[in-house]
């Protein structure tokens, strides 16, 4: 059996890394994620997790190397955040395409410019289209649980996808909290050693990352989106998997009071637990009000996300990155897509809150919903708004 | 007589000038090296007679890279790494002006260090300062570029694995025309170097070894930061004219300072206005005979 400890977000990271027993990492400094690799590094420096730690010139390099590694075989991890993963963007692409499980984890931070190391969820959603299996964590055990989680579904042979977990910079990796921390035994035996299909071995000579020429490439992408789509079943198994070991049950969406709630407000990441509080006094003060989160977002889980907002009349969704030029935040987008693909009419306002690390309160939420049920009543149609822009 | 105000007698720092005080205080540990090379950098630019108007100071990110945001100069504070290739674009639109580089180790020669070395071996008409304390300060001390072999980081707890770079040396051989190195004791003749490579012709280059006592000396059992800035200046010997390539930083027998190089070479806009006006004899200047060339690749 396990034990509960009281440990910061970042360094329950570095644990289920451990505990997944990995070969490699490789990574840049950058905040908020530092403490996730440094203590990485002095797991491997006192003989806790027999790995290889490189300390590497930049996030480019830091990937660029992790696809070396995971190419030849060996469990590999890395982190990053904000301009770091952006320096990344290129080989996260090349990570998918050959099909690499390298397992990372983001510690969500704004973009720059202005500089800014505080939370927001536009670095990962300007990756958002590298095929990579995507989703959020909102609390210290789910990065430990959902990081163990990863090394599962990135290694199983129907997947051979790259993960990256979310976790809110600050708010999420610079706390303390109360883990349940599983022990080693029961780690090997929900996740047993990395059996790579194949990998760059002198005895066996492959060689990869090569070119497509027009008449393969659309059938390489095509072979990777579908790995990616058809993932969505391995997620669920693995996930019940690991409830059935460790007796935590995690799904692609997770509800809130939503059954019979007529407005729901739709998060994803750490403002969930914020939003569960408000949803409590909204209804207290008698509104029919639920919530919706978002914990898979790639592949995107279309089926749960309408089953869960089927009884609903209105959605309230909260972005956390912006997509300029675009009616929508990128998750209203995808939403208000899929509702449209699917013939299914719900009215739908869509608020980008908590850029760079504004906080957003329960009052701010409760705002929202006032707004929405505001416009509605009154038959307007609300544009995407910026939430609290002072003037 | 009405006695004088308090305005009146409150003593004006000769520096106040060049300084963005709004912003103070600034987020520098007490005992940090940087402080002492940011009030060179504005003594420097002083003594260098460069009208203000006319210097520019662009930063990448770090420690080091807040100075961008201190100084009451045009000023630009670019993304981690990206200092030089700025500084290059902004050197190209505005040739006549001085462009001045401050930045740390990490950030000009680790994530940076492609553009370093090539704007070294194009010979860009910039002044770089790289205050060199061994690790990354800002983010909490770990392994750098120039991570003594053994030093401690939180990174390399058992010591670093690397070899560093001798960034003098790497300068150099990349085809810089001008390379100093002091630490931040030596405040006189860091300034010199400042106000010299500033005045220079050329891709100058000024390494400063600076105390970081909060993250490196912290980790490596000088915690005191008088102590680590007596450390470096107790073990640096001046060495001027000392070939760079042999300019090492040994803790133990010979941390080589001073002047190392002083040397003219056309720049990147000298060689591209002659290529431009037609200067430039065709390439290769002997010629190729190609009637040799085929005999030869048939024999
Ligand atoms: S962390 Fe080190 S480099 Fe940064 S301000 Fe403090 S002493 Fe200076």
């Amino acid at each position: 059996m396990g034990q509960r400890v009281g440990l910061e977000v970042s360094l329950a990271c570095s644990e289920a890394v451990k505990l997944a027993n990995v070969d490699v990492i490789a990574a840049y400094p950058i905040t908020p994620q530092t403490h996730i690799v440094e203590h990485l590094s002095e797991l491997v420096a006192d003989g806790h997790l027999d790995a290889e730690f490189v300390p590497v010139e930049s996030e480019h390099t830091a990937m660029s190397a992790c696809v070396g590694s995971s190419a030849a075989g060996a469990r590999t991890f890395t982190s990053s955040a904000a301009q770091g993963l952006a320096l990344m963007h290129e080989i996260l692409f090349i990570a998918s395409s050959l099909r690499l499980p390298i397992v990372m984890a983001v510690a969500n931070r704004s973009l720059s410019g202005p500089i800014s190391i505080w939370n927001d969820h536009s670095d990962i959603m300007a990756e958002r289209d590298i095929n990579w299996i995507q989703y959020f964590a909102e609390n210290g055990q789910e990065v430990l649980d959902l990081t163990i989680a990863a090394f599962k579904i990135a290694e199983d042979k129907r997947v051979t996808l790259p993960v990256a977990v979310n976790l809110d910079g600050f708010v999420l990796t610079h706390v303390i909290e109360p883990i349940d921390m599983p022990d080693q035994k029961e780690v090997d035996a929900y996740l047993p050693p990395f059996a790579p299909q194949q990998k760059l071995d002198i005895a066996n000579p492959i060689s990869m990352g090569l070119v497509g020429v027009p008449e393969i490439y659309t059938e390489a992408k095509k072979a990777c989106q579908v790995a990616l789509e058809e993932s969505y079943g391995v997620i669920k198994e693995h996930w019940d998997g690991f409830a059935k070991q460790f007796g935590r049950q995690y799904n692609p969406i997770e509800t809130y009071k939503a059954d019979d709630a007529e407005i729901l407000l739709v998060t994803m990441g750490s403002l969930g637990e914020t939003c569960m509080s408000a949803v409590d006094q909204m209804r207290a003060d008698g509104l029919k009000v639920g919530q919706v989160r978002i914990r898979l977002w790639r592949p995107f889980p279309a089926d749960d996300f309408l089953a869960a907002v089927k009884g609903a009349k209105s959605l309230v969704v909260m972005d956390r990155a912006l997509q300029p030029g675009s009616a929508s935040g990128p998750v209203a987008t995808e939403l208000k897509s899929l509702l449209f693909d699917r013939g299914k009419q719900m009215y739908v306002s869509n608020f980008v809150a908590g850029l760079g690390g504004r906080d957003v309160t329960r009052a701010d939420f409760a705002g929202m919903v006032k707004k929405t049920m505001e416009a509605q009543s009154a038959g307007q149609q609300m544009a995407c708004e910026m939430w609290g822009v002072k003037e | 007589m009405t006695p004088p105000t308090t305005a009146a007698v409150q003593p004006v720092h000769p520096q106040d000038h060049l300084l963005r005080t709004d912003r103070i205080p600034h987020i520098w540990c007490s005992g940090c090296g940087i402080g002492i090379v940011f009030g060179a950098l504005m003594a420097a630019v002083m003594k260098s007679g460069t009208p203000l108007d006319d210097v520019a100071v662009v930063s990448g990110i770090g420690c080091t890279g807040r100075m961008a945001g201190y100084i009451k100069l045009d000023s630009f504070h670019t993304t981690h790494g990206r200092a030089i290739p700025f500084a290059t674009g902004l050197k190209l639109a505005r040739p006549q002006g001085k462009v001045v580089v401050a930045s740390g180790d990490g950030d000009l020669l680790a994530i940076g260090g492609n553009h370093f070395i090539h704007a070294a071996r194009r010979n860009m008409d910039l002044t770089i300062i790289c205050v060199n304390n061994f690790n990354y300060g800002m983010t909490g001390g770990q392994l750098a570029p120039s991570t003594p072999f053994g030093a401690k980081t939180t990174t390399t707890p058992l010591g670093s694995p690397d070899e560093p770079f001798n960034f003098c040396a790497l300068a150099a051989a990349c085809g810089a025309t001008y390379v100093a190195r002091w630490t931040a004791l030596h405040v006189r003749r860091l300034t010199n170097a400042i106000t010299e490579a500033m005045n220079k012709k050329g891709f100058s280059f000024v390494e400063v070894i600076a105390p970081c006592p909060t993250a490196f000396g912290r980790r490596n059992k000088i915690r005191r930061a008088l102590d680590l800035l007596r450390f470096y200046y107790d073990r640096s010997v001046v060495k001027n004219q000392l070939d760079p390539g042999e300019a090492t930083i040994d803790f133990d027998h010979s941390l080589a300072v001073g002047k190392f190089l002083d040397i003219e070479r056309p720049t990147f806009l000298d060689h591209y206005e002659m290529v431009n006006r037609g200067e430039v004899e065709a390439w290769p200047a002997t010629g190729v005979d190609a009637s040799a060339a085929g005999k030869r690749k048939a024999g």
